[in-house]
């Protein structure tokens, strides 16, 4: 194929001739209002924020002083999502804004010389090319083949703009590569999902258990001050891992589990609190629908059948199971998080449901309680038309049961194939660095190679700006309002983002760039408001509150309307077929899938390879942050952990940088440092996720440790609902790089 | 008056966030570090047991570096805080060589630095950046001679150890085990 779109690096651009401008305090707040509440002692300011380093949005204060510095920011008192205390990565944030790699001015793809190269342009220029290309390939194929693939808050007025374009394919990583199977099999089961923040009840649990999700490394801020409120109040902490993850040191019980197992696990422990009648009758009987099968589905899965394939002793399995029934209905076994592992994953976190329905804590106290957000509602807009076709179509018959939009399925359906029946010639990526967050890059690269236009939204130089035609630099959340934060929590709350300072360089917030873009395409009546104010503002009104009030706030809280638990005894119809908690799902039966969990044994390594298991670290999200200088003295690169026997075997020594090559052949692009530890199994090896970035523009994160992303080129697809399995792929060590180093 | 900080090592996730709100705070230069966070692991896959744990300034009640210092410029306030003068401090070195704990750096522009407790947030009656921030809330900071005091109360209940007690330097920071 040819390679049309070469990579081209953004390099020495941005920096002549265009205005730079001076982070001036509160320089656009300044021309809303500025109250005496955001003045602090000493001439310091104070803007209302909520992080955007990661997902769980934690509101809080941006600190300035007299020139306008950033000095600290800080989290909210009020805010369930902090608590008042940000995580490392937000207290750091500030590096994104100062950070000089940053995108500083839009870039046009041409071609000089022969060879392809970025110019730097105007928005104007470079607004009225994405506009007339996006018309003229909606002309020729439809504008139902525009895709937004989006990670983070400026994807709400992309996705405004898409919708009104005539498109619904709309996605976020963060379902098929993420957390999209316990949300089907919540769903599934409870007629719920688990939403973000998970709606676990941690702060008064008296037993958690955690399946390979290492809470105190992905520091999901309430969650982790919550896990840490628990064990001071003597909650035990039950762990399963082959990694000797932090939580697992925190643990009163750490299941070392061979990897790809966690299934077996489950299904003794359902066997155990079932055989031994410690499940919750009364709960049960009441709520529940398909006991008996249940019953007998798991009555020969007992701890000596998981024993044999997990490699945990039997006694271990069921001293663990009497700790939770011990403990129920205060018992969570967490959903975890990113849970696209083995391909089967929807039906393991069926399990977890379906573990947990017999515990009785879906609804309890210290087990799940239930969400309650604010009800706000958008600006008036015409209604969006309806789309012809959408990615699903590429699908026919499957992923019935996905409730979002699959990204690897966008990226399947652009690349041409008789059987698929709707193609992508048009990508907006918004702050998603696809390269690294979709497994399998050559089949990236594949399909952006049969677009006729990709635009990238970004702050900084990812890879995926490389294979751009336009570059859009949006400015950091520092500098922009952004959407009322709406999420469900305890008590319903709001938080607003309010820019501290004046977007740096030539970046603009997502939403002018949206609004811009429908100007052009004819769709301004979509985006009717004049400024982002009047519309925030008139949002916040809805609700009785304003933005005035939200600038000395930051958070405000609302009055639940229903209760935090179910009642004792209390009728309740889930949203499932049945209106009952399934846990015989007749959603899967309808779908032709195993109605109740099934093991399936998964391949294991090949000899002399290890199963790559990737994570995180406390100080870094992805690659958002690899480049942040606060960050990067913490953690500048990524180890692969190694367990001392197989380090003696291969003859290697702590802080050696080898090369991982993998059951594919595939070898990583850069060396990366060996870490020998206790702390992970022998059969397999350990990698913080996020690192080996290949741009040089990145000027801290280029060439730092390896990625583990370009060495999942085996993807298990979950039929249920289409989640990437990445737990599936092998490397070995390499002491040499790659013979023909393909540099893309 | 006597502060201390006592350092919950059954909570700590070493995630170091107390390092990077100190940095901020402190105006500490990248390369360097006023404190940091340790990780322990003893035994065998899988009998393994790990602690981890932030760790500064001690602020020693016998402190090796404010006698070894030639100029005065290491010396002791009030509630025990050991305090370098920038302005006193010729760079030497000596106190760096005689801290049994490195909580010591040189700093680039020629003095020598390290942990105040924050001082300069302590007699405004607020807590030192790291504890502040610290999600897990592992870390507690007061005056120990006030048995009203966090640190106070957590001493006399749990179960504690200072580091290298056998340097004799009396050290402030406890870490709850
Ligand atoms: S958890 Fe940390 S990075 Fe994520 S939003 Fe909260 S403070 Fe920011
Ligand atoms: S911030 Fe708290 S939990 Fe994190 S490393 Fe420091 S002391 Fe430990
Ligand atoms: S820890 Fe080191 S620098 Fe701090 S008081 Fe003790 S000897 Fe001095």
């Amino acid at each position: 194929m040819a390679n049309r779109r070469e990579f081209i690096k953004i390099a020495g651009l941005g920096l002549g001739g265009l205005v730079m401008s001076n982070p001036a305090i509160n320089a656009f707040t300044n021309t809303f209002l500025q109250d005496e509440s955001s003045l602090l002692t000493g001439g310091m300011t104070r803007t209302p924020t909520y992080c955007e380093v990661c997902f769980w949005k934690c509101a809080g204060w941006v600190s300035q002083d007299k020139e306008g510095k950033i000095k600290q920011i800080t989290g909210n008192q009020e805010d369930q999502h902090s608590n008042g205390r940000f995580c490392p990565r937000g207290t750091a944030g500030a590096g994104m804004y100062y950070d000089e790699d940053r995108l500083k001015t839009p870039l046009i793809r041409t071609e000089e010389r022969g060879k392809q190269v970025f110019r730097e342009a105007s928005w104007d220029e470079a607004l009225d090319y994405v506009a007339d290309k996006m018309k003229s390939i909606g002309e020729k194929y439809g504008n139902e083949c525009t895709a937004l693939l989006t990670h983070g808050s400026g994807g709400k007025y992309f996705g405004n703009l898409i919708r009104a374009f005539g498109s619904d394919s709309i996605a976020a990583p963060s379902y098929a590569q993420c957390r999209g199977p316990r949300e089907v099999a919540f769903h599934m089961t409870f007629g719920e999902g688990v939403q973000s923040p998970e709606r676990t009840d941690i702060r008064d649990t008296r037993c958690l258990v955690l399946i390979g999700s290492h809470l105190g490394e992905n520091m999901h801020n309430g969650q982790v001050q919550e896990m840490s409120d628990a064990i001071d109040k003597g909650a035990s902490v039950i762990t399963v891992d082959p990694r000797y993850s932090t939580a697992a040191s925190k643990s009163k019980y750490w299941l070392p589990i061979k990897p790809s197992t966690d299934l077996a696990l489950l299904l003794a422990w359902i066997n155990v609190i079932i055989s031994e009648g410690w499940y919750d009758r009364d709960y049960v009987e009441k709520y529940t629908y398909g006991f008996d099968y249940l019953k007998e589905h798991v009555k020969n899965m007992t701890p000596e059948w998981a024993y044999g394939i997990t490699t945990l002793k039997p006694e271990i399995i069921r001293e663990s199971a009497r700790e939770m029934a011990d403990s129920a209905p205060s018992v969570i076994v967490h959903p975890g998080r990113h849970v696209t592992w083995y391909g089967d994953d929807t039906q393991r976190e069926r399990a977890i449901a379906i573990l947990n329905a017999l515990l009785g804590s879906w609804g309890r106290r210290g087990g799940f309680y239930v969400p309650e957000s604010v009800d706000i509602p958008s600006w008036p807009h015409p209604p969006y038309p309806e789309p012809k076709k959408n990615w699903k179509d590429a699908y026919p018959g499957k992923y019935n049961l996905a409730y979002e939009t699959i990204a690897s399925g966008i990226c399947d359906a652009t690349i041409p194939s008789l059987s698929k029946a709707c193609n992508f010639k048009t990508w907006i990526v918004n702050g998603t660095n696809l390269l690294k967050t979709l497994p399998d890059q050559q089949k990236t690269i594949d399909a952006i190679n049969e677009l006729e236009l990709l635009v990238v939204v970004d702050t900084m130089p990812m890879e995926i700006t490389g294979y751009a035609d336009v570059v859009l630099p949006e400015c950091t959340y520092l500098e922009r309002y952004d959407t009322i934060r709406n999420s469900p929590h305890r008590e319903p709350a709001i938080a607003v983002r309010m820019p501290a300072a004046k977007p740096k360089y030539d970046s603009k917030p997502a939403y002018w760039m949206a609004k811009e873009l429908a100007k052009r395409l004819g769709l301004e009546e979509y985006f009717s408001w004049n400024n982002i104010e009047e519309m925030l503002d008139w949002q916040l009104k809805q609700v009785g509150s304003s933005l005035e009030e939200m600038k000395s706030k930051g958070v405000k809280t609302f009055k639940r309307s229903y209760p935090l638990y179910f009642l004792e005894g209390e009728d309740f119809e889930f949203y499932t077929n049945t209106g009952k908690i399934e846990l015989y799902s007749t959603a899967m039966a309808q779908e032709g899938f195993d109605p109740l969990p099934v093991y399936t044994a998964h391949e294991e390594p090949p000899r002399g390879y290890y199963r790559l298991i990737y994570g995180r670290a406390p100080s870094h999200t992805f690659s958002r942050t690899s480049n942040n200088i606060n960050l990067t003295d913490i953690m500048e690169e990524n180890s692969v952990w190694v367990n001392p026997r197989v380090a003696k075997l291969w003859g290697l020594k702590n802080r050696q940088e080898v090369y991982l090559e993998n059951q594919d052949g595939i070898v990583s692009k850069f060396p990366i440092k060996v870490r020998i530890t206790e702390r992970i199994r022998w059969d397999s090896v350990f990698m913080v996720h996020g690192f080996g970035h290949d741009n040089k523009k990145l000027s801290r994160a280029y060439g730092k440790g390896a990625s583990d992303a370009e060495l999942i080129t085996k993807v298990h697809t979950d039929p249920v609902m289409g989640g990437t399995g990445m737990r599936g792929n092998f490397v070995k060590f390499r002491f040499e790089p790659a013979k023909n180093e393909k540099v893309s | 008056m006597r502060y201390a900080m006592a350092v919950d090592t059954k909570k700590c996730v070493g995630c170091s966030d107390c390092v990077v709100a100190c940095q901020a705070e402190n105006n500490v230069p990248h390369g360097y570090a006023r404190e940091w966070v340790v990780e322990l692991v003893e035994g065998s896959y899988p009998n393994l047991e790990m602690e981890l744990r932030s760790e500064r300034c001690n602020h020693c009640d016998n402190a090796p570096c404010v006698r070894c210092c030639p100029t005065g410029a290491s010396h002791i306030v009030e509630g025990g805080i050991v305090l370098v003068e920038h302005n006193k401090c010729i760079g030497c070195g000596a106190c760096i060589t005689s801290c049994p704990y490195d909580a010591r750096y040189s700093h680039p522009e020629g003095y020598v630095d390290k942990c105040t407790f924050c001082e300069h947030l302590v007699k405004e009656g607020e807590d030192p950046a790291c504890v502040a921030v610290c999600p897990t809330k592992c870390l507690y900071f007061g005056d120990l001679d006030d048995p009203r005091s966090e640190v106070s109360k957590v001493i006399k209940n749990r179960k504690y150890k200072t580091l290298i007690p056998e340097a004799g330097t009396d050290p402030q920071i406890f870490f709850l085990t």
